[in-house]
């Protein structure tokens, strides 16, 4: 194993009863660098992101971060290690605002004491402000910094997404998971995203989506896996994904023979 | 002064319930602040209870000692079962705390040192005002501190995902565990208090009906603050006694003005956002 690679995925299997789902996946996401993730409909691209965030347990393999294991830790462990993650139908928290939203991402960088917090001291106070400012950068980071006291339920479908990310970068993370992040979004919103996406991996973290607009994907990303049926048919840079002929076959299906 | 004497030897023990109750409703406030609909805070109340009136009676401890003894024992009580029982969510959560206080009801009925069914005679009348006043400024100072910090953003963020939550790097479980066992200290709390004054206690004041009382007190005002609780626990046992010239009929239009309060404010009375847009909206309309 190469120390470059954040993210190793390495023969993993996952089954529901009879139901394979997983079987044999590996791949790595190197650090500072876009992964992609690509696949027809229920290929099993978001079970991918629900075993590295320890929603599930893989079935067989492993799953190495930096190094060390993921396997056996808690989903809130694995956010500490530095992965976090946005969710293909948006979980932001709906009756909070913006700027409450995004605290709730800095939970384990605030480092006061019960005591602190009763007698309300200046050290409590100080990393409350700092969290508070902090919020508001990475709320301007998305633009969404001039709604910071909105509550959420009232954006729209594309500042939720926005939020969202916010709220995954707050946990300071090294692997930033994306799940569909531009789904529902219009042209110039993806065009505005992909620059933040790129903005993103420019200051160090590391970006793994799952996308199904190809466009997209095929100009933001350095690598991508194709999944299908559980299975990763094909790996590479995006010209190599895109003249594989597998890869053409699972998305068009298979030309008859003539 | 002599109406104040005649008021005070009417009303104090009615006066001090409210106080008792508005615990009681922070206390249940504080469990579903994380999302977490439990019944079980009738019976830490009478844990509370009957540890401190015992502890007076019979050991002689001072006051403050019996007060925190109340408290710390059923939170130690949630501590144990919470491992357990905060596994289970919504209905099934209600239904398991709902088994434990009547477990705790049963034993305490069955209990020699607790009197059984006849109850605990003769608690000496200790409780004054200002102990309810103090403990009750206390708790809500508490728990403003609390519900602006991580720690309340964290029970907000469990209430509304718990998935997202887990996610965000909050340790789920703790937290549960930390909203019941805080709620089931506020709520022994308040039955020591309420042993106290009230002279006699008995093991029918902590079952079933106790513990949708103080849930209905928490539902009545609002949980969206904490103003909305002991709103509801104040209505909830003033009313009663306003509609004293029903008679018969009293039981009849309490229930009734609970019904109308949930069908047209499900958010309870006290709701800051509705109440402000209400009045955004008339002012909007005189413009």
């Amino acid at each position: 194993m190469s120390a470059a690679n954040l993210l190793s995925i390495r023969h993993v299997g996952k089954h529901f009863g009879g139901l394979h789902v997983l079987q044999d996946v590996s791949f790595e996401v190197p650090a500072g660098s876009i992964y992609g993730l690509i696949g027809p409909n229920g290929a099993g691209k978001t079970t991918v992101f629900n075993l590295i965030t320890g929603l599930l347990t893989p079935s067989a393999g492993s799953i190495d971060f930096q190094g060390a294991s993921l396997i056996g830790q808690q989903a809130h462990q694995i956010t500490h290690r530095g992965i976090a993650r946005t969710f293909q139908n948006i979980r932001i928290f709906k009756e909070m605002d913006l700027l409450e939203n995004v605290m709730v991402g800095m939970h384990e960088h605030l480092n006061y004491g019960p005591l602190a917090l009763l007698l309300n001291s200046g050290a409590c106070r100080a990393a409350e402000k700092r969290a508070r400012e902090r919020a508001l950068e990475l709320l301007s980071w998305v633009g969404l910094d001039h709604k910071a006291d909105m509550l959420a339920d009232n954006l729209s479908y594309g500042d939720q997404r926005k939020l969202e990310f916010a709220r995954a970068l707050a946990t300071e993370p090294k692997l930033l998971l994306l799940d569909e992040p531009v789904a529902g979004m219009n042209p110039s919103e993806k065009t505005i995203l992909m620059e933040e996406i790129n903005n993103i991996r420019n200051r160090g973290y590391g970006v793994f989506m799952i996308e199904h607009d190809m466009r997209f994907v095929m100009g933001l990303c350095d690598r991508i896996a194709v999944l299908n049926f559980g299975r990763i048919i094909a790996e590479g840079t995006p010209d190599e994904v895109r003249n594989n002929p597998e890869v053409i076959e699972a998305y068009l299906g298979k030309e008859d023979a003539a | 002064m002599e109406w104040f004497n005649d008021f005070w030897s009417t009303y104090s023990t009615l006066v001090f319930t409210v106080g008792v109750h508005a615990l009681l409703a922070l206390s249940i406030w504080l469990t579903l602040s994380c999302g977490l609909l439990s019944l079980a805070n009738a019976a830490f109340m009478g844990v509370g209870a009957y540890v401190a009136a015992l502890l007076t009676v019979n050991l002689e401890w001072s006051f403050p000692a019996v007060l925190l003894a109340g408290a710390v024992t059923p939170a130690l009580v949630a501590l144990l079962i919470g491992a357990p029982v905060l596994r289970l969510s919504g209905v099934y959560l209600a239904m398991a705390t709902l088994a434990f206080g009547e477990v705790v009801r049963i034993t305490i009925l069955n209990l020699e040192i607790t009197g059984g069914p006849e109850g605990l005679n003769g608690i000496p009348l200790i409780t004054e005002g200002w102990h309810i006043v103090l403990i009750l400024a206390v708790t809500i100072y508490s728990l403003a501190r609390l519900r602006r910090s991580k720690i309340g953003r964290a029970f907000e963020a469990i209430k509304e995902d718990e998935i997202a939550a887990r996610l965000m790097g909050i340790n789920v479980d703790r937290y549960k565990l930390l909203a019941f066992t805080l709620g089931a200290f506020i709520a022994g709390l308040a039955g020591a208090l309420n042993a106290h004054f009230t002279f006699f206690i008995s093991p029918r004041e902590y079952g079933f009906e106790n513990a949708v009382d103080i849930l209905t007190m928490a539902v009545l005002g609002g949980t969206t603050t904490l103003i909305g609780p002991m709103l509801g626990g104040t209505i909830l046992t003033l009313l009663p006694e306003l509609l004293r010239s029903l008679h018969d009929f009293r039981s009849l239009v309490n229930g009734a003005v609970l019904i109308l309060v949930v069908l047209f404010l499900p958010k309870g009375i006290w709701e800051p956002r509705r109440i402000r847009a209400f009045f955004g909206r008339n002012k909007g309309d005189q413009a």
